[in-house]
This record gives C-alpha cells, structure tokens and sequence, in this order.
C-alpha cells in the first residue's frame, strides 16, 4: 500500500509567533515538525505495517532551508520526502497550498492521503478538503479512530454529540484528530537512517504549476491589538475562598 | 448598490436549527443583505419558520442525502447553484461539516475561503477579521478578485436577533458530486446530562492542576450545581481523562457563557482564545502569577482540590 502524509514544518508554538512587516507569519526562526502531524504519520506507519509491502511520503510545502521537521518525521519510519519550496508561494493561501499537494499527489498515485484536520500555525482547517475535491478522493474527516482494509477505510468520526461511524472506499483522504493513535518516538537506528533518506525539493516549474505564482486572492491587510480584558479583584484562600465564590456567584444572579 | 446576495449554508439539526444558523442569519441581515438559508435533507418546518423568525427570504433545499458525510456532495450542490445565482456572500459555520462543505466548495469553484473569522465588514469587498496568537491581534483580510466570498465564522462571533420576515421554501434538484460518497453507518451518541457545552450559561472547566482524573467529579458536580456544563483545558483531554467534546480553546470549542469557571487552568494564550468572551470569569489557581488570573473578574489563589469540595458542599446546602 502506498501511502501519502502531508506534513508542515512550523515555527516552535512554544516561542513567542510575530508578523513580519508584510503581514506574514514570521517563519525566520527554527522550524519543526508540526506535532498535529505526529499522528499522521503515526497513524501512516501502522496501516503499512499492517499491509505490508507499503510505502510511506511524505509531502510538504514551505521554506526548505531547514528540513529538520521532515528528518523527524523519516526518523520515525516515514521511507521519503517531497517538499515544494518556491518563493514565489511565500504567503499562499489554503486553495493554492492544496493545488500544489494535489499535483505532487497526482504523481505518487496513492492509496490513502492522510493530513491533520488543521495545522497548529495557521489553524485554516481547510486545505485537506481542498486537496480531496481537487484530487476527487473521497474525504473522511476528523477522525478519532481509522480503519484500513486492501480496499476500504472506515474511520469514527468526531461529531458535537459523540462520533459516526463512516466508510468509503479507497483510494481515499483521512484526516487525524490528535489522539487518533500514540506517536511513536523515534530511536536511534530511526534517526540515524532519516540522514540518509531522500527529500526531493521541487519548485512550481517542476510541477509544471508556474502560473500558480501569486495567483491568490486574499490578503491579511491590518493587525491591530484586540481590546483586552480588565482583571478583577483575586483572594488568597484562607479557608474563605469557597464563602466568597458562592457570594460572587450570588451577585451575577448564576446562583 | 442593490443589497448583497447572502446565503447561510445550515446543517440540519433535531431541534430545527443550531444557534450558528441563527447567528449568521443574523449578521447577514444586520449588513443589509438580502439572505437565504441553504441546507439539505429532510427540511423540517422549525427550520423554515426559524430562518424566517431571524430575517431570511428563503430556504432553498437540496436534495442531498443526509446519510453521507456532507462535504463533497453539498459542496457540489451548492456550486451548481451558484453557478445559476451568483450570490455574493456564503457564510458557513465553523463545525466540522461547516469547515468540510467550505473546503469542498471553495476547491470546486476555485475561490479562496476566509476561516476564522469572528467579525466581518462590507466596503467594495468583505473585510473579516481573525483573532490571532490567542487573540491578543486581530488580522483582518479581504478577497481581492470577483466572485462569491466563502465565510467560515466561529461560533459566538455574532449575536442572533429575531428580525421576522415571510420567508419562503424552494426545493432544488442537486447536482451530484463525481466524488466517492462516504457513507455514514452507525452514529454514537456520548452520555452528557445537562446543557450542550456550547449553549451552556455557565461552564466549569477543569485543566492539568486538578491533579487527577478522579478530581474532575468536583467539576462536573459544580457544573450540574449550577445547571451548567463541565469542560476542559487540552492538557486533560490529551491525558485522556475527559472526551475530546470537553475541550474549550483553539482547537476546541469557543463558548461565551455568563460565567467560566477555570479550575487548575493556567491560561495558555490557545486556551484563553475559547473562553475570553465570558460575560464574568473566575479562576482558581494555586500560582499566583498563572496568566488565567488576567482575565478573571474574580480569582482565587488556592488548592483546587480544597476549595471546590468546600464550595460544592456550601451551592448544594443553598441549593437543597
Ligand atoms: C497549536 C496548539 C493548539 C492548542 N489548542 C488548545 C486548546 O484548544 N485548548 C487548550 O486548553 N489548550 C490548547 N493548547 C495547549 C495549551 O498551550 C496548554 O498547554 C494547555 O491549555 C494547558 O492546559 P492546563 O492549563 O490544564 O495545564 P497547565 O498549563 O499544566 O496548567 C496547570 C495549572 O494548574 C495549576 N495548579 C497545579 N496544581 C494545582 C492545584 N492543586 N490547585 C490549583 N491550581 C493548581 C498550575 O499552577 C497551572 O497554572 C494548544 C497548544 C497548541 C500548541
């Protein structure tokens, strides 16, 4: 079985974010494996090791100066990598992000597509269904368990009110909600291997998808700082604290 | 100008409409639009008087199936439509079939989508605004070519007001999808008592500094004190101590109760972006310095795990 992940190399969420001066996400900065991802290919691992004879790509967009992010997710098992990197896609939105997935999966012809239900730097939650419409896969979203056969994939999925079951044959698209299964760490043999493992970097002429260059058609035009909320009284419990919340809760009228 | 052609894509609903319906219904009407709801299945009559209670025209429904997963066959749907009827502006709530329909969508008739969005306004383009890095900025963004703009809106963003109108219901053959339905074939409801965490007046939520799962039963006993429902932090749902529907935050739900009750919370930016609208906050937290205490109307500083048997024990004897 040959499967494909998408993966997106981040800045680290644990460090401060800022916007460069166009309004774009400063990505200067050290980059990583979005953790979102770990799921993914986690999940991508187990389903080729249950078929054997399987193949996990990876596939990316974004800045390849730094291909730490991608060594760590080889270094867990994944056997390549495909990243576009073209400054010309500097600020693209999720349509064009997905167009140019769709044109490096066209050409992997896989099994089953599997993405996070949003990144944890943009958090647009759009571009795997962009890429399944574009790619005509079927899409099995925000999944909280997965199931994979040699011809259908059937996943739970997480509904306001519980999860549904639903199934679809393949080729198909999943994406993974956190939790959906336990990242593996990588190990030393796994590290060692993901040096020499292969990362293609391709650029929009490659793809033969040019054109593509600035072709968007929405743009961040301001920041400003949101209004922010005023602070109240605090109390350090001296054994009254439970008498004072319930005399706070009687003067808002929840009690 | 002729007002803006508004459609409000709403999932169908047991009790007729969400309360997302209703917020966008609301706000297309309060930008001076001209809105109908779109949505698909069995229409059932609370929705169309609902749609019309808020200000709708029209309810115009596909016949689309509700036994598959929406997405792809909406989406393809809805774009043969719009092919027929240029609307100008598609809003579409930012729920799990929301956010599938919209990427669909946006693929099929090649327009960007706007997700996100907690505020928008109408000048030459649609202006949406997004909270970001916990929303402490908000960027705003336009579209800048013609065509319909996709709206993705967070829930709460906008406050639903009835604006009744005669509204009325169009039945429409859909266009099928060339795309592989996914079937739905069992759905699973989890147990909860109480209000839905997102219509909830008050919500409890409990994080990392309760110590242990054992400890959440303190929160959950408050909130069903004060007919409210419990919630939590991501730290707590990753452990695996509560489902994933509990989770309050970025990636979770965004609620605006009366009042948020965060126990054992720190504060992290990506939580607070899902609880900042409260009306009242309060906050219990053994560190005084937690960032929880920046946006608490009121915050003690203490064990959870002394103050909130203390406090459930003192609410059930006024409340007995
Ligand atoms: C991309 C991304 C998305 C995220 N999305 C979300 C999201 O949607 N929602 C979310 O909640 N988080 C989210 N997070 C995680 C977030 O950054 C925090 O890690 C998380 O909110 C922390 O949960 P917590 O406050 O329960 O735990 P901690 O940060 O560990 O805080 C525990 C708190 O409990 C206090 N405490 C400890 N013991 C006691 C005691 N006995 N009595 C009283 N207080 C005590 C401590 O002082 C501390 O302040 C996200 C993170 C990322 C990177």
């Amino acid at each position: 079985m040959h499967i494909v992940v998408c993966v997106k190399q981040i800045p680290d969420p644990s460090a401060p974010a800022a916007l460069n001066a166009d309004l774009r996400l400063d990505r200067s900065g050290k980059v990583l494996l979005d953790e979102a991802d770990t799921y993914g290919v986690e999940l991508a691992l187990q389903v080729g090791e249950a078929h054997g004879e399987s193949r996990v790509t990876l596939i990316s967009m974004g800045d390849a100066t730094d291909l730490s992010g991608l060594r760590s997710a080889l270094a867990m098992g994944a056997d390549a990598a495909i990243i576009v990197s073209d400054p010309a896609l500097s600020g693209a939105d999720s349509l064009t992000t997905a167009k140019v997935l769709a044109a490096v999966t066209n050409d992997l012809q896989p099994d089953l597509v599997i993405a996070a239900t949003e990144s944890s730097d943009g958090y647009t939650g759009t571009m795997p269904a962009q890429l399944a419409e574009l790619l005509s896969l079927p899409a099995l979203t925000f999944a909280k368990a997965v199931r994979v056969t040699a011809s259908n994939v059937s996943i739970d999925r997480q509904t306001d009110t519980g999860y549904d079951v639903v199934t679809s044959s393949l080729p198909a698209l999943v994406t993974v909600t956190a939790g959906a299964v336990e990242p593996r760490y990588a190990n030393f043999k796994g590290i060692m291997a993901a040096k020499s493992k292969r990362i293609d970097v391709l650029t929009l002429t490659d793809l033969g998808l040019s054109a593509l260059a600035g072709s968007w058609a929405q743009r961040v035009v301001s920041l400003d700082d949101a209004p922010q909320r005023q602070s109240g009284a605090t109390l350090v419990d001296d054994g009254t604290a439970a008498q004072a919340l319930v005399d706070y809760f009687v003067s808002i009228k929840v009690l | 100008m002729s007002a803006l052609t508004w459609w409000i894509i709403a999932e169908p609903n047991a009790s007729g409409m969400t309360n997302a319906t209703k917020e966008l219904i609301s706000e297309a009407v309060r930008q001076g639009g001209d809105v109908s709801v779109v949505t698909w299945g069995d229409t059932s009559a609370e929705l169309v008087d609902g749609a019309g209670r808020y200000g709708a025209r029209a309810v115009l429904q596909l016949d689309v199936s509700t036994g598959f997963v929406p997405g792809a066959p909406v989406a393809a749907a809805v774009a043969a439509l719009c092919a027929a009827r240029s609307p100008d502006v598609i809003l579409l709530p930012s729920s799990y079939d929301g956010r599938d329909i919209a990427g669909h969508l946006s693929a099929r008739l090649d327009r960007p989508v706007l997700t996100n969005v907690t505020a928008l306004s109408v000048d030459d383009d649609v202006v949406t605004q997004h909270q970001i890095f916990g929303g402490t900025k908000i960027a705003s963004a336009r579209i800048t070519s013609d065509g319909v703009a996709l709206i993705v809106v967070r829930p709460k963003s906008f406050t639903a007001v009835e604006e009744p109108r005669d509204v009325t219901l169009e039945r429409i053959d859909a266009a099928p999808s060339p795309v592989t339905p996914v079937v739905i074939t069992e759905s699973h409801l989890d147990e909860r008592t109480g209000p839905a965490l997102g219509d909830a007046d008050v919500v409890v939520a409990g994080g990392r500094g309760l110590g242990g799962v054992e400890a959440f039963a303190n929160v959950a006993t408050l909130a069903t004190l004060l007919g409210g429902a419990p919630a939590a932090s991501r730290a707590i749902v990753d452990a695996g101590w509560v489902p994933y529907a509990y989770q309050v935050g970025q990636t979770g739900q965004t609620v605006k109760p009366t009042l948020y009750v965060a126990c054992g919370i720190s504060g992290a930016t990506q939580h607070l972006v899902g609880m900042k609208g409260a009306q009242y906050i309060v906050a219990i937290n053994k560190d005084a310095a937690a960032p929880i205490f920046s946006v608490a109307d009121f915050g003690i500083v203490g064990d959870v795990n002394t103050v909130l048997p203390a406090l459930n024990a003192l609410v059930r004897s006024r409340t007995a």
